[in-house]
């Protein structure tokens, strides 16, 4: 179990999520890598990618029968950035005086490569939710879940186009959204954004400047409205 | 031949006929008939690639990304107040609804809680939305079968709540009104009594609707038995919103896992239908506009005093973390599974949109349908393509 959940002193412990926590971690035994809960919120659970459709099996047994959805995370930096520095976005953050520190961390429930893979199971009895996560090796190549839950089959097909993993025993994984031609892998981070590098990003560039004496007022106005709410952020 | 046999020799050619068939076993062949992109019954750009043996179809296959935008991928490149922009274009006739789930994942993360005003006067938009939204659909799944009178009087009730929301948040379709924190601005001055007196009309609405269509024979001959979904099935394929609750599950987002709205706070009821069929489908989407207008009365009154804007920073920055919030839109579950890197953006936004999993089931209900019935079952699944495509 993880750390975290005793530092959150604002609200009582969870019992329900973590006797689920405790019931499932029995059942996977071995295939349980990581777990994560944050209390009468959501529970995450990291599971061995070789035991994906067994993991996700033991959880419809144990109540979660209802498919939320399935997907992936790229945890990888995109080399652009969130292309602000292009040539016409550049400035963008200069006002921020704060410079953003990004984590690290590759989620809750940790993960060991590039590519995590994740599914979101309902239980209508347990009125609960469960967030299920596998690490994709270097392969990218994964059992399929589309004989567990019917609803599985358009989520891997979509995932199979947008980040290329493989979902071993899927009879139609053609594309979903994109063309049959082509190429490339859109929701990876590596993917360019080809849109925000040829044009102009229109809500940085079509700011329409205050007039010079218009601004030493409103800033007084902001500032005083500021002060009179106790001035704290 | 006289006249009065004339019926006798049809008896014979039939009998002659499913004769040939099962002697002969008569070749009917494959063909397959595309409908859509252009339908009218595929609320936009979807196509359904049918393959017909005869009258029935053998496989049907929904074939889309004609609209596909790329929301998930827009949202990694922008702020989270720019992403709502993008969101209310999802699922378009509710798009006030489409930005709650999104804002209460980013205030999950943030550790802010909207003042109670503000979660009222949300879950009064919400469930405006909604009604607005299942107007249309209550009119429009009588354009599926031939009945043109009931959309004409959905769009003239739908543009009253349109209204509504529009002397609120400024935009009739894409509000873009729900902040981190609370609201953009507070209700108008006479607001409430308006709504309210919109709120008696809705519910005319709902009964000329029941007395249009659902006591209609025509009706029910094309609706009930049709495109019958069990729960397991429903269950399986992740349906949801009254596609779920048609089939006999009790299950609804707002009673079930309420994420902080209003909506635990009021005495409203679930409604679902033990059929599976069109008609159960169709409904159970009334009942829900019905007590979605007694929600929002009951809302009316007793919306709490207060500020509408919790205390956040003017640059919005979202502690690492992840998040899944998911809310009962007018069409089903819409979640926002949000992956934070403590950035002005999200790092990675899952959108599940419920237009997406209801229509997933389409290839499974619609084998040995008829073409007619292909239309009615697909109207009364009722989606949206902004809401498939994203």
């Amino acid at each position: 179990m993880d750390e975290e959940q005793s530092s959150e002193e604002t609200s009582a412990p969870d019992e329900k999520r973590e006797n689920l926590l405790a019931e499932l971690s029995e059942n996977l035994g071995e295939m349980l890598i990581d777990s994560y809960l944050r209390p009468h919120e959501d529970l995450w659970l990291r599971v061995r990618i070789e035991n994906w459709q067994d993991a996700v099996k033991i959880a419809k047994a144990a109540g979660f029968t209802y498919f939320g959805f399935l997907s992936a995370i790229d945890w990888d930096i995109a080399p652009d950035g969130r292309y602000e520095n292009t040539e016409f976005d550049g400035g963008l953050v200069e006002e921020d005086d704060d410079p953003v520190e990004l984590d690290t961390s590759t989620g809750y429930a940790g993960g060991d490569s590039r590519f995590q893979l994740l599914a979101q199971l309902n239980s209508l009895d347990r009125q609960m939710g469960l967030i299920l996560k596998a690490d994709l090796g270097d392969n990218l190549v994964v059992d399929t879940i589309r004989d567990v839950f019917p609803g599985a089959d358009w989520h891997e097909r979509e995932t199979h186009e947008m980040f290329g993993i493989v979902f071993r025993g899927h009879p139609t994984l053609h594309p979903l959204y994109l063309p049959t031609e082509f190429e490339g892998h859109p929701l990876r981070k590596d993917f360019p954004l080809l849109a925000r590098q040829v044009k102009p990003w229109p809500g940085v560039v079509d700011i329409e400047e205050i007039p010079e004496h218009l601004e030493a007022q409103l800033e007084a106005e902001v500032m005083a409205a500021f002060e009179a709410e106790g001035g704290e952020v | 031949m006289t006249a009065t046999s004339d019926r006798e020799q049809m008896a014979y050619v039939t009998a002659q006929a499913a004769d040939a068939r099962i002697n002969v076993e008569l070749d009917t062949g494959d063909m397959t008939l595309n409908i859509g992109p252009q339908h009218p019954a595929t609320h936009g750009t979807l196509r359904i690639a049918c393959r017909l043996d005869g009258e029935q179809v053998v496989v049907a296959e929904p074939i889309m990304g004609y609209m596909h935008r790329g929301y998930e991928k827009l949202c990694e490149v922008r702020t989270y107040p720019q992403c709502t922009t993008l969101i209310n274009r999802i699922d378009w006739l509710g798009s006030f609804a489409n930005e709650v789930p999104f804002i209460l994942a980013a205030e999950r993360l943030m550790e802010v809680e909207a003042p109670p005003r503000a979660q009222w006067i949300r879950t009064i938009l919400f469930e405006l939305s909604r009604i607005a939204n299942l107007a249309l659909f209550l009119g429009d799944m009588g354009v599926q079968i031939g009945a043109l009178t009931p959309v004409f009087f959905a769009f003239r009730d739908r543009e009253r709540v349109l209204n509504q929301i529009e002397e609120v948040t400024g935009g009739r379709f894409h509000p873009n009104f729900d902040r981190i924190g609370g609201l953009k601005d507070d209700i108008p001055k006479g607001w409430i009594d308006e709504t309210r007196s919109v709120m008696t009309k809705m519910r005319t609405f709902c009964d000329e609707m029941e007395d249009l269509l659902v006591g209609n024979e025509i009706f029910q001959a094309r609706c009930r038995g049709v495109g019958v979904i069990p729960g397991d099935v429903a269950m399986g394929h992740g349906l949801s919103g009254a596609n779920l609750r048609a089939s006999g599950i009790d299950w609804d987002l707002r009673r079930d896992a309420n994420p902080g709205l209003a909506w635990d706070q009021i005495d409203w009821r679930v409604w679902t239908h033990p059929d599976g069929d069109s008609f159960a489908r169709y409904w159970v989407r009334l009942q829900e506009t019905r007590e979605a207008t007694r929600i929002v009365d009951q809302l009316l009154d007793g919306i709490p005093s207060g500020p509408i804007m919790a205390k956040v920073p003017r640059i919005i920055k979202v502690p690492a973390g992840e998040a899944y919030v998911s809310t009962e839109n007018p069409l089903g579950e819409m979640g926002y599974y949000i992956v934070s890197k403590g950035d002005l953006g999200p790092f990675r936004v899952k959108i599940r949109t419920p237009s997406f999993n209801n229509i997933s089931v389409v290839p499974w209900v619609m084998k040995g349908v008829y073409v007619p019935d292909v239309i009615t079952i697909l109207g009364s699944l009722y989606f949206i393509l902004g809401d498939i495509d994203r």
